[in-house]
C-alpha cells in the first residue's frame, strides 16, 4: 500500500478497498517501525491524524471527497500548524505551539489530506545536510551513515522510506530539490509567489518558496494544484489563476528544446553523477527532444550572491525572536539586554548565528553598498542569464547536486564547502524560477537527481517533461533496501 | 579577509547574540572565510545594473485600511515565557 502513488491510493480509497483510517494506521505503523533509525519526524500527530482520517472516510462514503481526500502526508516543521508544536528545527521554538495554520496547511486540510506529523529539518531551513537541526540529523534511507540533504531532509526521507505518501518542503536555495535528489524522490520548487508563504516561518523572504515532495511528477502535479494560488495574506503572492497541473502531463516531447548550461557540467561535478545525467539526457533525445548547449555565464557568482542576500534577509527576519513574546527565554535575565542576548545566544544553533552575523555585517553602516547592494545587482545579472537562455530553449537541465549523498559529519566543520553543495540550485531561487529534481539513476548505489528548470509560471511544462521521463524510466519507483516491507 | 575578535564581538552585539569568549576564534575563522568567499562579487561588472529586489519585479500590494484581525490576545499571550494581566513581562527597564 505504501508504494502506491497518490492517484493509486485515491482510487483504492474511492473503491472502498481501504479506508483512510486503515491507510493512516498503516503509515503510523511504518513510522513507529522505521523512524527511530531515520529521525525524520520531529512530531508525530497520531490522534489528530486518525481524527482527520475518520472525517475523510465520512466524506468518501458520502460522495463528497476530492481526489486527495484521506491520503496521509507530512508537513515540514516550518509550516505553522494550529495547536501542534512548530519547531522549525530550533531550540528557539522547541516549546512553540502554533496558534494558527499556514495557508498551505489550511489548503491541504480543505483538500482532505491527512497529516501524519511534522518533519525534521535544518534549523530555520539553514543547511544542506539536516545536521543543523536541534533534534539531530535525519539519516538517508539509502545509506544511514549519510545525510539526506537539506534543509527539507526529513520530508525527503519520509517519502523515500515510504513513511508518508508525500510531503511538503520549502526551498530557499535548493532545500526541496537537493534533498529530493539525495533521497531519490521527486520535488518541485514553484515560481516565487506561486504558493503562499503565509504561516511558513521566514528565512529569506525574497527567496523562500514552498512546494511538494513525492514519488512522482504526477503526484507533485496533484499536490501543487492543492497548494498554489493567490493569498492576500502574503504580500508577495502573485495573483494568477492556477491551471490544472495534471492536464498536460502526457503531452508529447518531440520538438522540445532542452538547454544544457555548460557551467553545470564542469569542474566540481562528480563523474558518476555526470554519467547518470548524460544518460537521462539521452532518454530525452530518444523521446524527440532537441538538446543544445547554452551558457549561464554568471553561475560562479550565484553562491556568493546568495550568501549575502539570504543572511541579510535572515538577520532581519530572525530579529523577531526576542525571548519576550514566544519561544525560548534564558534563565534569570539580569536586564532586558541580557534577556535578548542570552535568549538568542542560547536559543539559536551555530549555523543560524553565523548567518545572522554575516547578514548583520552586510547590512551595517559602511558595508551595505559593498555587500548587499552589490549582491542585489549581481542577482540581476544572474536572472538575466536565465532570461536570455529561455529565449532559446523551453527547459534547462543539469544535475541537481554536484555529488550523491555525503557522509554525516563530512562537511559539518567547513561552512563554505557545505554551501557549495547547492551550487546548481541556488541561482534558480535568485531568479525566482521554478525548478524540479527527478530521480535519474544511481552512482555507487546512491540516487542521482536530474534538475529541470523552467520559465516563470511554467510548472505545467516542467511536470510534463518530468512525467514523460518517468514513463520511460523506473528510477522513481525504487525503494531503499530495508524499507520495502 | 580577516575580521578579528573585536569586530566579531561588535557584530554579535549588533545582532544581540551572546557568544562565549571561547567561541570567538571559531566564529572569527568561519565568518572571515565566508566573507572572503563572497569577495568574488567585487569582480563582477555591475555599472548601470539595477539592484534586484523581487524575482518577478512585482510591487507590494496595498490593502484597504480595514480591521481584519480579531483580538486573540489571550491565545497569543499563552505562548509568552512570562505574562501577567495581559502584559508581556520583561526585566525592569526603568529604575
Amino acid at each position: 500500500m505504501h508504494n502506491k502513488t497518490l492517484s493509486q491510493l485515491s482510487a483504492e480509497l474511492q473503491a472502498g478497498n481501504v479506508s483512510s483510517v486503515e491507510l493512516t494506521e498503516h503509515f503510523l505503523g511504518r513510522i513507529e517501525k522505521y523512524d527511530g533509525e531515520l529521525n525524520s519526524f520531529v512530531t508525530v500527530t497520531k490522534e489528530q491524524a486518525l481524527e482527520q482520517a475518520r472525517r475523510a472516510d465520512e466524506q468518501i462514503s458520502a460522495g463528497t471527497a476530492g481526489p486527495l481526500t484521506g491520503i496521509p502526508i507530512a508537513h515540514k516543521d516550518i509550516f505553522c500548524t494550529d495547536g501542534v508544536r512548530t519547531s522549525c528545527g530550533s531550540k528557539m521554538l522547541d516549546n512553540f505551539i502554533a496558534p494558527y495554520n499556514a495557508t498551505v496547511v489550511e489548503k491541504f486540510d480543505q483538500a482532505g489530506l491527512v497529516v501524519l506529523g511534522k518533519t525534521n529539518m535544518d534549523e530555520f531551513a539553514m543547511g544542506s545536510s539536516n545536521e543543523t537541526s536541534f533534534y539531530g540529523p535525519v539519516k538517508n534511507p539509502w545509506d544511514t551513515s549519510r545525510v539526506p540533504g537539506g534543509s527539507s531532509g526529513g520530508s525527503a526521507a519520509v517519502v523515500s522510506a515510504r513513511l508518508a505518501a508525500a510531503s511538503t518542503g520549502t526551498d530557499t536555495g535548493g532545500s526541496i530539490r537537493q534533498p529530493a535528489a539525495l533521497c531519490g524522490i521527486t520535488g518541485l520548487k514553484p515560481t516565487y509567489g506561486r504558493v503562499s508563504r503565509w504561516g511558513m516561518i521566514a528565512f529569506a523572504s525574497s527567496l523562500d518558496q514552498a512546494g511538494p515532495m513525492a514519488q512522482s511528477a504526477e503526484d507533485c502535479a496533484h499536490l501543487l494544484g492543492a497548494m498554489a494560488g493567490f493569498d492576500e495574506r502574503d504580500s508577495t503572492s502573485i495573483d494568477q489563476s492556477v491551471p490544472d497541473y495534471t492536464a498536460n502531463l502526457n503531452d508529447d516531447l518531440s520538438g522540445l528544446k532542452i538547454g544544457l548550461p555548460k557551467e553545470y557540467f564542469g569542474e566540481g561535478l562528480d563523474a558518476d553523477v555526470g554519467k547518470a545525467i548524460d544518460e537521462a539526457i539521452a532518454t530525452y533525445r530518444k523521446m524527440g527532444a532537441e538538446v543544445v548547449e547554452i551558457s549561464l555565464p554568471n553561475t560562479h557568482l550565484a553562491v556568493p550572491t546568495y550568501y549575502v542576500v539570504a543572511p541579510a534577509e535572515c538577520s532581519s527576519n530572525l530579529s523577531r525572536f526576542d525571548g519576550v513574546r514566544y519561544g525560548y527565554r534564558c534563565q534569570d535575565p539580569k536586564d532586558l539586554q541580557d534577556l535578548y542576548m542570552r535568549s538568542r545566544g542560547e536559543g539559536f544553533g551555530e549555523e543560524v548565528k553565523r548567518r545572522i552575523m554575516i547578514g548583520t555585517y552586510a547590512l551595517s553602516a559602511g558595508y551595505y553598498d559593498a555587500y548587499y547592494l552589490k549582491a542585489q545587482k549581481v542577482r540581476h545579472l544572474i536572472s538575466d542569464d536565465f532570461r536570455k537562455a529561455f529565449e532559446q530553449v523551453d527547459v534547462i537541465m543539469g544535475p541537481t547536486a554536484p555529488s550523491t549523498a555525503f557522509g554525516l559529519g563530512e562537511k559539518a566543520d567547513d561552512p563554505v564547502t557545505m554551501y557549495l553543495s547547492d551550487i546548481y540550485t541556488i541561482a534558480v531561487n535568485l531568479a525566482g524560477l521554478p525548478g524540479m529534481s527527478v530521480p535519474a539513476g544511481f552512482a555507487n548505489g546512491l540516487p542521482v537527481g536530474l534538475q529541470l528548470i523552467g520559465n516563470y509560471f511554467d510548472e505545467s511544462r516542467l511536470l510534463n517533461v518530468a512525467h514523460k521521463y518517468q514513463q520511460e524510466t523506473d528510477w522513481h519507483l525504487r525503494v531503499p533496501q530495508g524499507f520495502e516491507g | 579577509m580577516s575580521l578579528g575578535p573585536d569586530e566579531v564581538k561588535k557584530i554579535a552585539h549588533l545582532a544581540r547574540l551572546e557568544i562565549s569568549e571561547n567561541d570567538i576564534p571559531e566564529y572569527d575563522r568561519n565568518l572571515s572565510d565566508i566573507l572572503s568567499f563572497v569577495e568574488q562579487l567585487s569582480e563582477a561588472q555591475t555599472d548601470n545594473v539595477e539592484p534586484m529586489a523581487h524575482p518577478v519585479h512585482a510591487v507590494q500590494r496595498l490593502r484597504a485600511d480595514e480591521v481584519t484581525e480579531t483580538d486573540q490576545r489571550e491565545k497569543f499571550q499563552a505562548l509568552a515565557p512570562q505574562s501577567e494581566n495581559g502584559l508581556f513581562l520583561v526585566p525592569k527597564v526603568i529604575e
